[in-house]
C-alpha cells in the first residue's frame, strides 16, 4: 500500500512541480502519517464531545439522537438558575476552594522554605522522599485512610474521648466535610507541591546569600528578603492557576467522601452533574450545569491572568 | 556553615527538625497502621483504639480470605492490562506527534498545535463525553478503560521537550543516509530519549493504577473492573458480597481466635489495601527521582 501511495505522490509531484505548498506536503508526507492517529483521536474523543455540548439546548431523546432532538433554548439554564440547588452548589464550590486557597495553597511554600533551612542534606532528602509518597496513592485509598482514622470508633475519636471531648460523627455531620477535605488535600499534596518551589530555590544565586551574610543579615532576614522574593514569580503563577479554578472542584474525592446527610456542604457541581445526568438520565439539564461551570471557569482564568499581567507582568499566556 | 549560629537560630533549627519529623510521622502513620493491622489477629483490631503500631498476634488469615475474593485477582489483572495497553499505545502515538512538533515548519503545523492546545482549556464535559462514548459503542468494553485516556496534550509537550534534547545533527545525518521520519524517530530519537520515555511511562502507569472514574461511569460488568473499583467497594462502601460469604464460611476459625464478623471484615479491608498499594510502595523508593524529574520537564514549558 505504501508503494502505491508513494507512486501516486510521485505522479502528483511531477504534475505540480511549481506548486510550493504541494511540494511541502509531499516532502512531509511521513509527518502527516505520524500525526494522523493523534489527530483522529483528538477529533473523536475531544471534539465530538465539544460538539455534543448542544445537548444542553435540546430535549434529548436517545431514540432521536442529538441532532434530531428538538431544541429547547435556554430552558435548562433558567431551570438551574432558579432552582434551590444553584446557590448551594455555588456556595459549596466557592467555599471549598477558598479554604483550599487559605490553607492548602501556602502549605507547600512553607514546607519548601523550611526544608531550605535544613543543613543536613541527608535528613532533608529523606523528608522530601517521604513527603512525596502520598501523591502516588489513589484517592480511594486516601479516603479509605480518612474513613478509618475518623470513623466513629477510629483513632481520632478515641483521642478525643481520652482528652475528655465529645466524639464526632465526622462523616455524618455537614460541618466536618470541608475541614476533612482540605486536611486530606494537604496530606496528599504538600510534599509534591513543594517540588516546584524547591527547584526554584535551588536555582537562586548563592552569591546573594554570601553577600547578605557579609552584610550581617540574619537567617530569617535572608529567607524573607532573598528566598521568598526569588520564588514569588512561581507563587504568583501557581496562584493564577488556583484562581482560574476557583469554581472547580474535582469529582472523585467528594464522591467518595459524601453521602446524602452532608449534601448541604459537600455536594458540588461535578457530583450534582453526575447524579442528575448519569444516574437520573437528565442529560440536557446536567450538560447545561456543566457548561455553566466551564464558562465561569474560563472567565475566571482570563480575569486572573489579566489581573496578574497588569500588576506583576506575569501571565500564563 | 562557617557563620556561628545565634541562640535564636539554634532554637529555630530544633523546631524545624521537630516539625519535619511530625510531617514524616503524619505521612507514614496511615500506611503503617493499615499494614500492621492487616497482619494482626482480628480480635486486636477493635481493642487497639484505632491505631496499630505493631502487628499484634501476627497472622495472615486476612490475606488468605482477601485473596479468595475472585474479583480482586481479576481486577488486578485488568488493571495491569489497562495500564500496559494505555501506556504502550499512548507513548507510541504521542511520540509520533511529539516528533512532528520537533520538526521545523511544515504546512498545517500551527493548526495542529492549536488543535491540541485547545483541549487543555475546553472540553465537552461529563455528559457529552458519556454520550459520545455510548455512540461509539464503547460502553462496557475494555477499550474504554485506556483508549480515550491514552493521549493528552501535556504528555505530548513533555515528549517534545525530551526529543528536543537530542542533537539535531543525528536526525540530519540519518536523513542524509536515506532514513525517513519514522525510522529517524523509532531508530534514532527514541533510543536516545530513554529518560523522558521512562518518566512518561511511569506517570502513565501510576495514573492507570489509581484510575477508577472511567470504570464508575462506563463499566457495568464487574468482570471488567479495575483494581481501584474493587478497592472502593471494600474500603469506602464497606460492602462486599463475595467476602461476606467467605467470612461466614470460615467463621468457626475466626471465632476460635477470638475475632468476630465485623473485625474480620476490617482485617480483610486492611489486607486488600495493602495488596493494592504494595507495588507502589515497593517500587517508589527506587523510582521517585524519575518522578521528580518528570515534574521538572513538565514545568519547563510553562
Amino acid at each position: 500500500m505504501r508503494v502505491t501511495t508513494s507512486n501516486r505522490i510521485n505522479k502528483i509531484s511531477t504534475n505540480l512541480k511549481n506548486n510550493d505548498t504541494m511540494r511541502m506536503l509531499i516532502k512531509n508526507r511521513y509527518i502527516y502519517l505520524m500525526i494522523l492517529p493523534v489527530t483522529i483521536h483528538y477529533i473523536v474523543f475531544s471534539y465530538f464531545p465539544m460538539y455534543g455540548i448542544i445537548i444542553a439546548f435540546k430535549d434529548f431523546k436517545a431514540s432521536l439522537g442529538i441532532i434530531r432532538s428538538p431544541w429547547v433554548g435556554f430552558a435548562y439554564f433558567r431551570e438551574f438558575f432558579s432552582s434551590y440547588y444553584f446557590w448551594r452548589l455555588i456556595r459549596n464550590n466557592l467555599l471549598l476552594n477558598i479554604y483550599l486557597l487559605i490553607f492548602a495553597f501556602p502549605a507547600p511554600i512553607v514546607l519548601a522554605l523550611l526544608l531550605n533551612e535544613i543543613d543536613n542534606l541527608r535528613f532533608k532528602k529523606i523528608v522530601q522522599t517521604i513527603s512525596y509518597l502520598p501523591h502516588f496513592i489513589s484517592i480511594v485509598i486516601v479516603v479509605g485512610f480518612l474513613k478509618d482514622f475518623f470513623a466513629r470508633e477510629g483513632f481520632v475519636n478515641n483521642m478525643l474521648s481520652a482528652l475528655g471531648m465529645e466524639p464526632q460523627a465526622f462523616f455524618q455531620d455537614p460541618k466536618w466535610f470541608r475541614p476533612l477535605y482540605v486536611a486530606s488535600d494537604i496530606w496528599k499534596g504538600v510534599g509534591w507541591g513543594s517540588i516546584i518551589y524547591i527547584s526554584t530555590i535551588s536555582s537562586i544565586d548563592q552569591e546573594m546569600y554570601e553577600a547578605a551574610i557579609i552584610d550581617g543579615a540574619t537567617r530569617f532576614q535572608r529567607a524573607m528578603h532573598i528566598t521568598l522574593p526569588s520564588i514569588s514569580a512561581t507563587i504568583i503563577l501557581m496562584l493564577i492557576f488556583r484562581m482560574g479554578n476557583i469554581l472547580n472542584v474535582g469529582f472523585e474525592k467528594v464522591f467518595l467522601m459524601y453521602n446524602p446527610s452532608i449534601y448541604e456542604t459537600a455536594d458540588v457541581i461535578s457530583t450534582f452533574v453526575y447524579r442528575r445526568g448519569l444516574q437520573g438520565a437528565q442529560y440536557g439539564y446536567a450538560a447545561a450545569v456543566g457548561i455553566f461551570n466551564s464558562v465561569v471557569a474560563f472567565i475566571m482564568i482570563v480575569i486572573s491572568n489579566y489581573v496578574s499581567r497588569k500588576f506583576t507582568e506575569m501571565s500564563i499566556w | 556553615m562557617v557563620i556561628k549560629k545565634t541562640f535564636g537560630e539554634k532554637i529555630f533549627d530544633v523546631f524545624n527538625i521537630i516539625l519535619m519529623l511530625i510531617l514524616v510521622v503524619v505521612t507514614l502513620l496511615p500506611f503503617l497502621h493499615v499494614i500492621f493491622s492487616s497482619f494482626s489477629s482480628s480480635k486486636y483490631i477493635m481493642q487497639t483504639k484505632g491505631l496499630m503500631l505493631w502487628p499484634k498476634g501476627f497472622n495472615t488469615k486476612a490475606y488468605e480470605l482477601a485473596l479468595e475474593n475472585p474479583i480482586l485477582g481479576r481486577s488486578y489483572i485488568n488493571t495491569i492490562i489497562y495500564a500496559a495497553s494505555g501506556t504502550f499505545l499512548g507513548i507510541f502515538l504521542m511520540s509520533m506527534a511529539a516528533y512532528a512538533l520537533v520538526k521545523p515548519e511544515w504546512p498545517l503545523k500551527k493548526t495542529f498545535i492549536i488543535m491540541i492546545m485547545i483541549t487543555m482549556f475546553f472540553g465537552g464535559g461529563l455528559i457529552p463525553t458519556y454520550i459520545n462514548i455510548r455512540n461509539l459503542r464503547l460502553l462496557n468494553t475494555m477499550w474504554v478503560m485506556f483508549l480515550p485516556s491514552c493521549i493528552n496534550t501535556w504528555t505530548i509537550m513533555v515528549l517534545r521537550t525530551g526529543f528536543n534534547q537530542v542533537p539535531s545533527s543525528i536526525a540530519e545525518s540519518a536523513y542524509m543516509d536515506g532514513a525517513n521520519d519514522l525510522i529517524i524517530l523509532f531508530k534514532f530519537i527514541m533510543p536516545l530519549s530513554k529518560a523522558v520515555l521512562a518518566v512518561v511511562a511511569l506517570f502513565s502507569i501510576v495514573g492507570y493504577w489509581n484510575s477508577w472514574f472511567p470504570a464508575l461511569i462506563y463499566l457495568k460488568d464487574r468482570k471488567l473492573y479495575p483494581l481501584q473499583m474493587v478497592l472502593r467497594e471494600v474500603v469506602t462502601l464497606g460492602e462486599n458480597a463475595g467476602i461476606e460469604q467467605m467470612i461466614l464460611d470460615s467463621m468457626s476459625d475466626i471465632a476460635e481466635e477470638g475475632g468476630d464478623f465485623i473485625t474480620m471484615r476490617e482485617a480483610i479491608k486492611y489486607a486488600t489495601i495493602t495488596i493494592a498499594i504494595g507495588p507502589i510502595i515497593l517500587v517508589y523508593p527506587f523510582l521517585q527521582r524519575y518522578f521528580v524529574k518528570g515534574v521538572m520537564i513538565g514545568s519547563l514549558k510553562g
